[in-house]
């Protein structure tokens, strides 16, 4: 059984085909990376796997089951987590409560003990606060536990995001273009900080436009295009795939890619 | 540390109100200002549940005052046509305003921004041209007198047993939108109103949260216009108007949206203000214009938040 499959999925826009026809199937434990040049369809197919779009036509499959059409926190609770490329955070929160809010699914959130101050949902959420400050942590972002997300730098917030998508303790961690914008030593914290997360078993699917990035950490790569997949396989293959050299990586990537492994 | 911080602001905060509506009847030099005590602790208790809704979970609501009315007429109706106890009559208005708020709640807060304003507004209008429609019931826009409340066969009378039942009440309506606010549920809130998508995505399901928020500041709402109809003797449909609504939403956004104790400060100041300088009271709905707006250019966060980040950086 695979983690994530889609099958014929599509979506379309008024008259844009973002996303055309694309099947792929992910397996558990792995770093598998969906790359292509700006507008190829990738955020958009995160939406449509993690229920953000209704698909235009095909299906997903997640653990085994069809989900498709079923909303985010359906697939939340099912263990499907994600980051977005334009970010989405509590900006009306710190820090904390920003991963704290990661925390959902694990709350207790009847509302008359609640609303009763019930010894229980003060218990609860003391162990929620300790579990988000060690996330905070995981992602290196001690310095900034009780800090206003709103006065967070940019490359803190990509982290911070990482680290409320695991409080739901994924089972797929869905990280869209979670180095763009960030210098290099920041996007190597970032290699690293994936590599872990996969490691502690949690199966990653990666947008990625830094190529060092996804040629370093990918087990698997997809390559989109124009809404269409048009290749798949590993590093080394997609890398001297011409199809791919010609619509995206261009002569420049192939050297970098050739040089490296000389 | 900020969990100190938070818990002393919480019980800090509890015990200044409680120690305020201790001492205030010593300031209050006869049964006028007892009433206008009285008044501004019903509107507090409706801006905390309101606040809950529009500062916390991020929706709002121009219909509030309808909920109230119902309240209100349902103490009315229930006690003074059917001979009800008036506990079950409190009881069964707020559990009647909680299934009407859940029944619509779905419908109307799948809406966002001026759609949902509009909806509201359409709502609250609809429960006000009920209420001025069934004379037979409740004697249309001539309003209705309402027996007093007995509790336990002890008969509450006077503007000060109410002050200390408002008083109580209104203490009781803090705590509980306080807990609610420090539990994952208030966090739920505040997280819709920070990003949809985002909460959607850590699994909040989102329209229950806001059905859930728009039914508590409901219940809020009608259990106020129960007391206040007890406590007024006399309810018309002027408490289910628009204009109500509308009064509710400034004392939130003037006291401060998600600060519960600007909601109480928000209802307090402009609650008291146009009762006590009479010669402002013509001019009403302008008032209401002057302050919404001026609160928006000069203190965007509202009054109590903007003062105590002002004392903050006095303090440094
Ligand atoms: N919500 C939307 N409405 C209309 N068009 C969209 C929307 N989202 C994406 N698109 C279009 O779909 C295409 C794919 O976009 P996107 O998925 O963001 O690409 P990528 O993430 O690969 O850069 C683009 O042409 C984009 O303009
Ligand atoms: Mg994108």
């Amino acid at each position: 059984m695979s983690m994530l499959s889609v099958d014929r999925l599509r979506k379309e826009f008024g008259g844009v085909q973002a996303v055309v026809e694309v099947s792929f199937a992910i397996e558990a434990g792995r770093i598998h990376s969906i790359i292509g040049p700006n507008g190829a369809g990738k955020t958009t197919l995160f939406n449509l796997v993690n229920g953000l779009y209704a698909p235009s036509g095909g299906r997903v499959s997640f653990l085994g089951c069809d989900v498709t059409g079923l909303r985010p926190y359906e697939l939340a609770a099912r263990g499907m987590a994600r980051t977005f490329q334009n970010l989405q955070v509590f900006f009306n929160m710190s820090a904390l409560e920003n991963v704290m809010v990661g925390c959902h699914l694990k709350s207790d959130t009847r509302l008359l003990p609640s609303m009763l101050g019930w010894p229980s949902i003060a218990r609860g959420d003391r162990a929620t606060r300790a579990r988000a400050v060690e996330l905070l942590h995981e992602v290196g972002l001690d310095a900034w536990v009780d800090a206003d997300a709103a006065a967070m730098p940019y490359g803190a917030l990509k982290r911070l995001e990482i680290a409320r998508a695991l409080a739901a303790e994924p089972k797929l961690l869905l990280l869209d273009e979670p180095a763009a914008g960030l210098n290099p030593t920041e996007t190597r914290e970032i290699d690293r900080l994936i590599q872990r997360v996969a490691a502690a078993g949690v199966t990653v699917l990666l947008v990625e436009h830094d190529m060092r990035l996804v040629m370093d950490v990918s087990d698997r790569i997809i390559v989109l295009n124009f809404g269409r997949k048009l290749a798949e396989g590993t590093a080394q293959e997609v890398r001297r795939n011409p199809e791919v050299i010609a619509a995206y990586l261009g002569t420049a990537a192939a050297q970098g890619a050739g040089s490296r492994h000389a | 540390m900020r969990l100190r911080g938070l818990m002393q602001a919480r019980t800090g905060g509890l015990l200044a109100l409680a120690l305020v509506i201790a001492v205030l009847p010593l300031a209050l030099p006869n049964n006028f200002y007892y009433q206008v005590a009285v008044l501004v602790g019903l509107n507090a208790i409706v801006c905390v549940g309101l606040n809950l809704l529009i500062g916390y979970a991020g929706q709002i609501s121009l219909g509030h005052a309808g909920f109230f009315g119902l309240g209100a007429y349902a103490s009315a109706v229930l006690t003074a046509k059917f001979g009800w106890p008036a506990p079950l009559a409190l009881v069964a208005g707020a559990t009647g305003v909680a299934l009407l708020a859940f029944v619509l709640a779905r419908p109307i807060l799948r809406l966002k921004g001026h759609y949902l304003a509009m909806a509201t507004l359409g709502m609250g209008i609809i429960i006000s041209i009920v209420i001025n429609q069934e004379i037979p019931l409740t004697g249309g826009p001539d309003g209705m007198p309402v027996p007093g409340f007995a509790l336990f066969g002890l008969r509450l009378t006077g503007d000060r047993t109410w002050y200390w039942i408002v008083g109580g009440l209104l203490l009781l309506s803090v705590w509980l939108s306080l807990n609610l606010i420090e539990s994952p549920v208030g966090r739920a809130f505040r997280a819709l109103h920070g990003s949809e998508v985002a909460a959607e995505t850590v699994g909040i399901d989102t329209a229950r949260f806001k059905v859930l928020a728009f039914v508590v500041s409901a219940v809020f709402a009608a259990v106020a216009g129960s007391a206040f109809a007890h406590f007024a003797g006399f309810v018309t449909p002027v408490e289910a108007q628009f204009l109500r609504s509308i009064e509710f939403v400034t004392m939130v956004v003037f006291g401060g949206m998600a600060s519960v104790f600007g909601a109480v400060v928000g209802a307090a100041v402009l609650t008291a203000l146009p009762q006590i300088l009479t010669a402002f009271h013509d001019y009403e709905m302008i008032a209401l214009g002057v302050v919404l707006i001026g609160t928006m250019i000069l203190m965007p966060r509202g009054m109590l938040p903007s003062l105590a980040a002002l004392t903050r950086r006095w303090m440094r």
